[in-house]
């Protein structure tokens, strides 16, 4: 597998901008007879669209949801960070980027990272400028607030619904194309297949899920922006519809897929309440500025919050990290939350859960100012648990929530498959093994508004395309292999439903490639798997029809994904013999229990390349160079 | 709790639809609403029988694609609630529970409880943005917006597209939903160079998809699961008469 960074030359600060300089640009006139297919309508899918169609490119927009303006980007709830230092607390380009590489554990490309952290203040002014109702001080600017792993308040936000704001930001600009009609937009499609012809990404096959038609995309180039991969586990924060074909269809036709064992487990999700749970519900972030955690000191102590003294109460956050308290990072706020839970110590049913109390910030602030700020999260918080935060301590448990790893890319977001660009969540480029909150929405719009419109237009002026139509044998071919796939699945005919397995396989992958991993637990989750998958394909029932609205027919197709993902994700857990990041493997830990990494042997990326159905994928390298930042041991104490 | 549900079966755009009734044993009150309907779904799938078709998609009130007609009311009724967001606790054992997909000429059913809300976006498509080239935008604190104007834009841009007000409309208007975009813009200084040609553009569109017109019902206010005012519905009315009577184009600084 070639696997080409293609990192620009010189210093760390110039490297974008040459890169810029030196791409070649298509004649305005020529745009339009460049198609290019986005799969997916987030933020990182709709902003690329948007741009792209403004320069007057061809552009095919696919979603699966009934509109473009639905894509779980628009879940997203606490912030979005950029450089701005409006604060004058010290922010800096080279801080951001600083941070994103230290919260990643070093496992992020450093030049990718440095660009994000570059374009983040365009991205502000540009959501801005669309009508984005970002949060204001009295005296009319933008307000911040504090987000996990930094020192700086950085974080832009819109009360607890940054993302719907500035996906609805996104989706208007993308309207604002299809009103001009250099966008196409089909919603309630299901992207099938990739399309390689002449050795590159030529296109896509989709099913309409209304009416069940199969039909050939052909195109000059692929954008993938179509999230993470988290709902493998079954309970997560993403939305029910949220899967991994697209990514997972383009690993089986030779793209590369990257460090898939960096999955983020959100440390602030209410926890589960039942065995029929279809979902968990996340309470962002920025809750834990004003919201402090804590167990009991006891084990064992059922007694209600407010009846625990203080003094028999352990805010184990403020003790472990001092200097970053409440406000530590994902993983390690998620790891800690777990180890109290062990110990005995955890709340609510089932000792599954840990306090979030906001009965000091009330105290000193008042009450209303904490529902000026989380007014909405708070009354989430309560619709679901029946319990109100401003009177008892919230009650929180760790969730999966994102995926770090994804397909491989270059500098430009190109994978390893000429024409196949990958953006957003898709990828995996930015977040090393842990992402910092705030960073998702910086990425996808990055990517989407600020990276791809470049990069996009040196691919096709630089290459000569050939002319295809989709009678192309490349198309029927795979055409016929989801044809095949769907029949194979309405016949099999068996007693359990799509959701029985899907669970089931979500809770191997919570119990042994969670928070906590060994070799043992990932040996076996691999038989497992491989045992339910194939109880999958003889016990499945699928009712209806191919030609019909058939939603048990979508699912079907995504669990049978998400059975190979699981596999590969448990089998890169098992050869990454470290911990980094969301990456906890117990046989690795420092003896306070924080995670040890191993730089000599795995300060690169593991690129999984597929070899076939019943071959193991091989494992490429991408070493990590860090010319900029000292590789160094994280601490946030 | 045992409850029995009478659900709308409807095969395709072109079937005429009925009531289903089916009895659901040990519900239990922590579950939600859409999660009991998994439950069903489960049943039915075990029976052989084919599972209720449902929009759904992140389950916590804020992607817009749940929407059902529970009881008569759009959500369910609880104020500020979407039905991903109902739980089981607001029902009691023994209930009879009617399920209904939105309803409206500008919704036709695609199966079962699954409505086509395309006009919502042809009429986004029309107008609902603020004209602005990627990359041409001024440094963002150049902006200086009154945090009042702020939150109030705020109010009407967390509208999340369900269609609950278009349900709940004895006119099946959509008047709550498109004044909602063009308040957010009409009160925000970016929003103010395609002002009126955005009022025009989308109410015309609105009209254009069938919906029908306000006549102060209110009732689209108190389904909506975002607590969204009417107010805005005066808003657009003004602008679109305003736009109405002087056209941008008409406009001209030239004698006539």
């Amino acid at each position: 597998m070639r696997l080409e960074a293609r990192i620009p030359s010189g210093p760390m600060d110039q490297k974008w901008s040459r890169r810029r300089d030196e791409i070649k640009l298509v004649n305005p006139a020529n745009k339009r007879k460049y198609t290019v297919i986005v799969v997916g309508t987030g933020l990182a899918g709709a902003s690329a669209a948007a741009s792209l169609g403004e320069l007057g490119f061809n552009v095919k927009v696919f979603c699966y949801q009934d509109s473009a303006r639905r894509a779980h980007s628009i879940a997203a709830q606490g912030g979005i960070n950029a450089a701005k230092n409006y604060q004058n607390d010290g922010d800096s380009v080279y801080r951001l980027f600083y941070d994103t590489v230290k919260g990643g554990d070093y496992r992020a490309r450093e030049a990718n990272v440095y660009r994000l952290a570059e374009v983040s203040c365009n991205i502000i002014d540009q959501c801005v400028a669309q009508g984005v109702p970002f949060a204001r001080e009295y005296a009319g600017v933008l307000d911040n607030r504090s987000f996990g792993g930094a020192l700086v308040s950085r974080t832009f936000y819109a009360r607890g619904q940054t993302g719907q704001q500035l996906l609805l930001g996104a989706y208007s600009a993308l309207c604002r194309q299809i009103g001009a009609g250099t966008c196409e937009m089909h919603p309630r499609s299901e992207m099938l297949d990739l399309v390689i012809a002449g050795g590159r990404a030529r296109g896509i096959v989709t099913r309409d899920m209304v009416t069940g038609k199969i039909e050939s995309w052909v195109g000059d180039a692929v954008l993938l922006c179509t999230g993470g991969y988290s709902n493998v586990f079954y309970l997560s924060t993403n939305a029910k519809g949220c899967n991994a074909t697209a990514i997972w269809r383009a690993y089986k036709r030779g793209a590369g897929f990257a460090n898939p064992c960096y999955t983020q487990i959100h440390p602030t999700c209410i926890p589960q309440a039942g065995e029929y749970q279809s979902k968990l519900t996340l309470m962002s972030e920025s809750l834990r500025n004003d919201g402090r955690i804590w167990v009991p000191l006891k084990a064992g102590d059922n007694r209600r919050a407010a009846d625990i003294p203080e003094a028999e109460r352990d805010y184990y956050l403020e003790r472990i990290y001092p200097s970053y308290g409440n406000l530590a990072p994902r993983d390690v706020s998620s790891r800690a939350a777990k180890r109290m839970c062990d110990e005995g110590r955890g709340v609510g049913p089932g000792g599954r859960g840990v306090y979030l109390d906001f009965a000091d910030s009330i105290k000193r602030l008042g009450e209303n100012v904490i529902r000026v700020r989380y007014g909405n999260l708070c009354e989430m918080y309560e619709r679901i648990t029946g319990e109100d935060p401003y009177k008892v301590p919230m009650r929180i448990y760790p969730a999966p929530h994102y995926t770090m790893g994804g397909l491989w890319v270059d500098y430009d977001l190109m994978s390893n498959i000429d024409g196949l660009f990958v953006l957003g969540e898709a990828n995996f480029s930015d977040h090393g093994a842990n992402r910092l909150g705030a960073s998702a929405l910086m990425q996808g719009l990055a990517d989407g508004y600020f990276v791809i419109p470049y990069t996009l237009a040196h691919y096709l002026a630089s290459t000569k395309f050939e002319k295809l139509d989709s009678s192309n044998a490349a198309f029927r071919d795979a055409e016929g292999y989801v044809q095949d796939r769907m029949k194979k699945l309405l016949s099999i005919n068996g007693k359990r439903s799509v959701d029985s397995f899907h669970r089931e396989l979500g809770l191997i992958m919570w119990e042994y490639c969670g928070m906590g991993r060994t070799r043992e637990g990932l040996t076996g989750a691999i038989d497992k798997i491989r045992g339910l998958r194939a109880e999958f394909w003889r016990d499945l029932r699928v009712l209806g029809e191919a030609a019909d609205l058939n939603q048990e027919l979508e699912k079907a197709g995504r669990v049978a994904d998400y059975f190979e993902l699981g596999e590969l994700l448990c089998l890169d857990a098992l050869e990454r013999e470290e911990s980094c990041g969301g990456h906890f493997r117990e046989e690795y830990q420092t003896a306070e229990g924080e995670a040890k990494r191993d730089d000599a042997k795995f300060c690169h990326v593991g690129v999984w390349e597929y070899q076939g159905d019943d071959r193991k994928p091989a494992r490429n390298v991408e070493p990590l160079e860090f010319e900029t930042l000292q590789l160094s041991t994280r601490s946030y104490k | 709790m045992n409850l029995t549900l009478h659900i709308w079966r409807q095969k395709n755009r072109n079937d005429k639809g009925r009531f289903v009734t089916y009895p659901l044993k040990d519900v239990s009150e922590h579950m939600s609403f859409l999660e009991m309907l998994d439950i069903l779904n489960e049943q039915l799938i075990g029976r052989g029988e084919e599972p209720v078709a449902f929009e759904h998609d992140c389950r916590e009130g804020i992607c817009g694609c749940c929407g059902m007609v529970i009881g008569g009311a759009p959500h369910g009724g609880h104020a500020g609630t979407t039905v991903c967001q109902l739980h089981m606790r607001h029902f009691k054992d023994g209930d009879e529970v009617i399920i209904e997909p939105w309803r409206a000429k500008a919704f036709p059913v695609l199966k079962d409880l699954i409505v086509d809300r395309s006009s919502f976006d042809r009429i986004m498509y029309a107008g609902g943005y603020i004209s602005v080239r990627t990359g041409s935008a001024p440094e963002a604190n150049s902006i200086l917006i009154p945090k009042d104007v702020a939150e109030k834009a705020m109010d009407y841009a967390e509208c999340i597209g369900c269609g609950a007000c278009v349900a709940a409309c004895p006119n099946g208007a959509a008047m709550l939903f498109v004044s909602a975009k063009i308040s957010q813009f009409g009160l925000l200084p970016q929003g103010q160079p395609e002002r009126m040609r955005r009022a025009q553009n989308m109410v015309l569109a609105m009209e254009k998809e069938g919906f029908g017109s306000c006549t102060n019902y209110t009732a689209c206010e108190i389904a909506c699961p975002k607590r969204i005012g009417i107010s805005g519905i005066a808003r657009m009315n003004r602008d679109f008469n305003k736009a109405m009577l002087c056209t941008v184009e008409a406009a001209s600084g030239k004698r006539a």
